[in-house]
């Protein structure tokens, strides 16, 4: 340890506060204190009024807030007021005029006298010696088989947390060929002429009579139809059969990590997902072009039926939505 | 004796005779705490903890954590008739038909944004002043895992009223789950009782909330603070003050008025906050559907990082023999995340490593004392804001007209070449504080008076520093490097491993400092 090359002066002698010598000053501080509790006690009497006596539809305007709910405005500034003054009162009245000398307390290291160590250590051998642990290897072993099986039941508990376990069904959404697409909201079959070009909608399939649709329904079925000049795709000739007329459908579910693909710009034909930028090329079968996702947006073959209705032509041909270990993406 | 102490001693002995708790409660009572403000930032952390188990019990006697469907049917009459799960009905009846309720919800989400917000700051105040070392060890270890679990309860907290910005942050957060190799689908599956999004993960992250993480929080806040109270609180350098002693005011009455009255303060401003600051409005982003999402969807600020780190990551799948991959998702949202919180709960020992220091430690660093340290602490925190801003990207494109491409490419690039930068500043600012600490004892500070001497050359004065200044700048120790041994005890050469070249490395440059003035230096300035 290297010496100091300045010495140690010790703790600074104590000056004193305005309140610790003058009594008046002292009375002035205790009559601050009051003032810091009592605005506190009007904090909640504003409280009170305003839980009673403040309707909870009742808006007022203020200028910066705009216009905002009264009644929790008022409750919330009551119980603001109530609170933040009983603090300020307190740390006002430690400040002023509870005593500020500075107290000094001896530190001791953490560690235990040698002797003391050496007791436990020796406590430790001798108690467990009298169980003989060490000695009885057999009753050591089959007490920890034991304890590491019964640690498994709990796991062998959770099994039930799902009833199903993937399989199949991550790669399988309602979409069949034939399937009519309906327009979501107002589940109405679509024909081709009800989207002009450059219009975008959001569709879900017809299911099933008497199938309700879930939250889980539209977590995969959830498809996106958009509207383009025929010659402005940049697609193969299979991916070109899977349009109808200018109209491309894909999944509306990122295949990054899921969340809706909902921004289309129509002058650039780029899709983009809010949650993290991932853009795709409409053109080029929402090829990605900038952001994070590693793979297009799924593509759903179209035609229209003998009405005229749209439907799938047939399923998709990949698992749609983010990726998961046994999704087969060649 | 007046009827009042009567009452009182009465009491006392009453407890005395059956606890003899007269002795512990004397010492506990005139028990010194060290003053400082930085101090107060843990204090935050543990009054907004407070705060939320109060308001959090408040708004648990309204709220359903079902997610069977319901048709709404209360004063918010943009919603009139849309069908909801009952998380997100019993949300916005919370919000507009209890009274007080939108309050106490605002209060709930603002005390989580401050109770992170401050448990950062504590732990940047801990590790750029040293309080981490020796014995302290553990409670940074509890530290990190509070903060871990911090951002975990807040994240499935924000999940519960079943909007659609909170769908959507469960929707990544089961692709992250799903985009674990071999398991992951099977583990997503467990959780959401089947496919996503199912209809159990609201009760069941609320389970987690309210009852799971609270109390694994209190268990862990309690041996942190029973540690502090057991170690006793670490101190500023400065006269008087010694690895041997601790110097502040008595918890009874100084240190229990300001500490209580703390709480009050805090509670107060969270009060006022939640008054007139309004925060997650959730009945303008409408129930969670799988199919919609609001633009600029942004998560809490202390998963904005994780969420701008996913943002920024390039598109990178592996497709082999049918299986699948996703580094894209892997590398942002578990292993650099895993490595970063890993790298942090072993700090401690690091750096005990490097510089051979296995002394007890009570006396705080001043960050520029330890110019290595707080130069790789800057780094860390580059390294995050970087990611943060990468979180925010498309919000600061709205707002500043700034291409959001040109942002990813600011912070995929930024996020390797900025944190070294933010290294080398920091240390060498470090150093530089370092000079003028050490010029200022030596030559006094600057006073501001010129004067002319009688050959016509001007001085500006020197004042001498007091010797309680003086002190204060040089009582700090400065480490030597550490020299690695080149012969065992018995004289035998060691081998050259990489671990020791590493750590002799890492020594010198932890070892980097402005000596301080020596005796020799202070008494030949005196002589002058």
């Amino acid at each position: 340890m290297s010496l100091q090359p300045i010495q140690d002066p010790g703790l600074p002698s104590h000056v004193n506060r305005k309140a610790d010598a003058d009594p008046k000053a002292a009375k002035r501080a205790e009559q601050q204190v009051a003032i810091l509790f009592l605005t506190s006690a009007l904090g909640t009497v504003l409280f009170i009024f305003s839980y009673v006596g403040v309707p909870q539809d009742q808006l007022i305007f203020l200028p910066i807030l705009g216009t905002t709910n009264a009644h929790q405005l008022f409750l919330g500034l009551g119980l603001a007021i109530s609170l933040f003054f009983i603090g300020m009162g307190a740390v006002h009245w430690a400040k002023t005029l509870m005593p500020d000398h500075e107290v000094v307390d001896v530190r001791k290291e953490q560690r235990s006298k040698d002797e003391d160590r050496a007791a436990f250590v020796a406590t430790i051998k001798e108690q467990g010696a009298t169980a003989g642990l060490g000695r009885r290897t057999l009753i050591k072993r089959t007490l920890g088989l034991s304890l590491g099986l019964a640690g498994l039941s709990p796991l062998l508990l959770l099994r039930d947390c799902s009833a199903e376990l993937p399989g199949e069904e991550l790669a399988q959404t309602n979409w069949r060929a034939g399937t009519r697409l309906l327009t979501d909201p107002g589940d109405r079959p679509i024909k081709p002429g009800d989207l002009e070009v450059g219009a975008v909608a959001q569709v879900l399939p017809l299911l099933p009579a008497g199938r309700k649709r879930t939250l889980n329904d539209i977590a995969k079925d959830a498809l996106l139809l958009i509207r383009i000049r025929p010659e402005e795709f940049n697609l193969d000739a299979e991916r070109l059969s899977w349009t109808y007329q200018g109209i491309i459908a894909f999944s509306k579910i990122c295949s990054h990590m899921g969340c809706a693909v909902a921004l289309y710009e129509q002058s650039t034909k780029h899709l983009l997902c809010p949650c993290h930028q991932s853009t795709f090329d409409v053109t080029r079968a929402a090829k990605v072009i900038f952001g994070p996702a590693a793979r297009p947006l799924p593509q759903l073959p179209i035609s229209v039926d003998s009405e005229g209705y749209l439907v799938a032509a047939s399923p998709f041909n990949e698992a749609v939505g983010p990726s998961y270990w046994e999704r087969d993406s060649e | 004796m007046k009827a009042r102490e009567r009452a009182a001693g009465a009491v006392a002995n009453y407890v005395d005779e059956r606890t003899g708790a007269a002795k512990w409660m004397k010492k506990t009572l005139t028990k010194v705490f060290p003053d400082h403000w930085s101090f107060m930032l843990g204090e935050i952390v543990l009054y907004s903890f407070i705060i939320l188990l109060l308001s959090g019990t408040f708004l648990t006697f309204w709220f359903d954590p079902s997610m069977r469907e319901v048709e709404y049917e209360g004063s918010y009459e943009a919603l009139e008739g849309v069908h909801m799960s009952a998380a997100y009905a019993s949300t916005l009846h919370i919000s507009f038909d209890v009274r007080g309720g939108l309050l106490m919800r605002q209060i709930h989400h603002w005390a989580a944004l401050i109770f992170l917000a401050a448990m950062v700051a504590h732990l940047l105040r801990v590790f750029f002043t040293g309080a981490f070392r020796k014995p302290r060890e553990m409670n940074w270890i509890i530290g990190v895992g509070l903060l871990t679990l911090g951002i975990v309860e807040g994240f499935l907290g924000y999940s519960l009223p079943d909007d659609l910005l909170s769908g959507t942050g469960i929707r990544i957060a089961e692709a992250i789950m799903q985009a674990i190799p071999v398991v992951g689908s099977y583990l997503s599956y467990f959780v959401f009782g089947g496919a996503f999004p199912g209809e159990l993960f609201i009760p069941r992250i609320y389970t987690a909330h309210v009852l799971l993480i609270p109390g694994i929080f209190l268990a862990l806040i309690t041996a942190h603070l029973m540690l502090v109270w057991y170690q006793k609180h670490t101190q500023y350098p400065g006269p008087g003050r010694t690895e041997k002693n601790v110097v502040g005011y008595p918890l009874l009455p100084v240190y229990m008025a300001k500490a209580g009255g703390f709480f009050f303060i805090v509670f107060g401003f969270t009060a006022f906050l939640g008054a007139v600051a309004q925060i997650n409005p959730i009945w303008v982003y409408g129930p969670y559907t799988p199919a919609q999402i609001g633009a600029g969807s942004q998560p809490d600020w202390y998963m904005g990082w994780l969420d701008g780190l996913v943002r920024m990551s390039p598109p990178i799948e592996t497709h082999a023999l049918g299986y699948t991959i996703s580094w894209n998702i892997l590398i942002p949202g578990l292993i650099i995340p895993g490595i970063l919180f890993t790298l942090m709960a072993l700090y401690p020992f690091i750096e005990s490593w490097i510089t051979g220091d296995k002394r007890e430690h009570h006396l705080l660093d001043r960050p520029r004392n330890n110019p290595n340290r707080t130069a790789i602490g800057a780094m860390a925190l580059t390294f995050v804001l970087v990611t943060l801003i990468n979180g925010g990207n498309d919000l600061l494109a709205v707002h500043f007209d700034l291409s959001i491409n040109q942002i990813m490419w600011f912070s995929r690039i930024g996020v390797f070449v900025l944190p070294p930068i933010a290294f080398v500043v920091t240390k060498r600012i470090c150093l530089a504080l370092q000079r003028a600490d050490r010029e200022m004892v030596l030559h006094g500070k600057e006073s501001g008076r010129l004067v002319m001497l009688p050959h016509g050359e001007f001085i500006e004065v020197h004042e001498p520093l007091s010797p309680q200044k003086a002190y204060q700048l040089t009582s700090h120790e400065q480490l030597p490097a550490l020299s690695a041994p080149e012969t065992d005890e018995r004289g035998v050469a060691l081998p050259k491993g990489i671990r020791q070249k590493l750590r002799a490395r890492w020594s010198r440059a932890a070892s980097e400092q402005i000596a301080k003035p020596t005796v020799e230096e202070l008494k030949e300035i005196e002589h002058h």
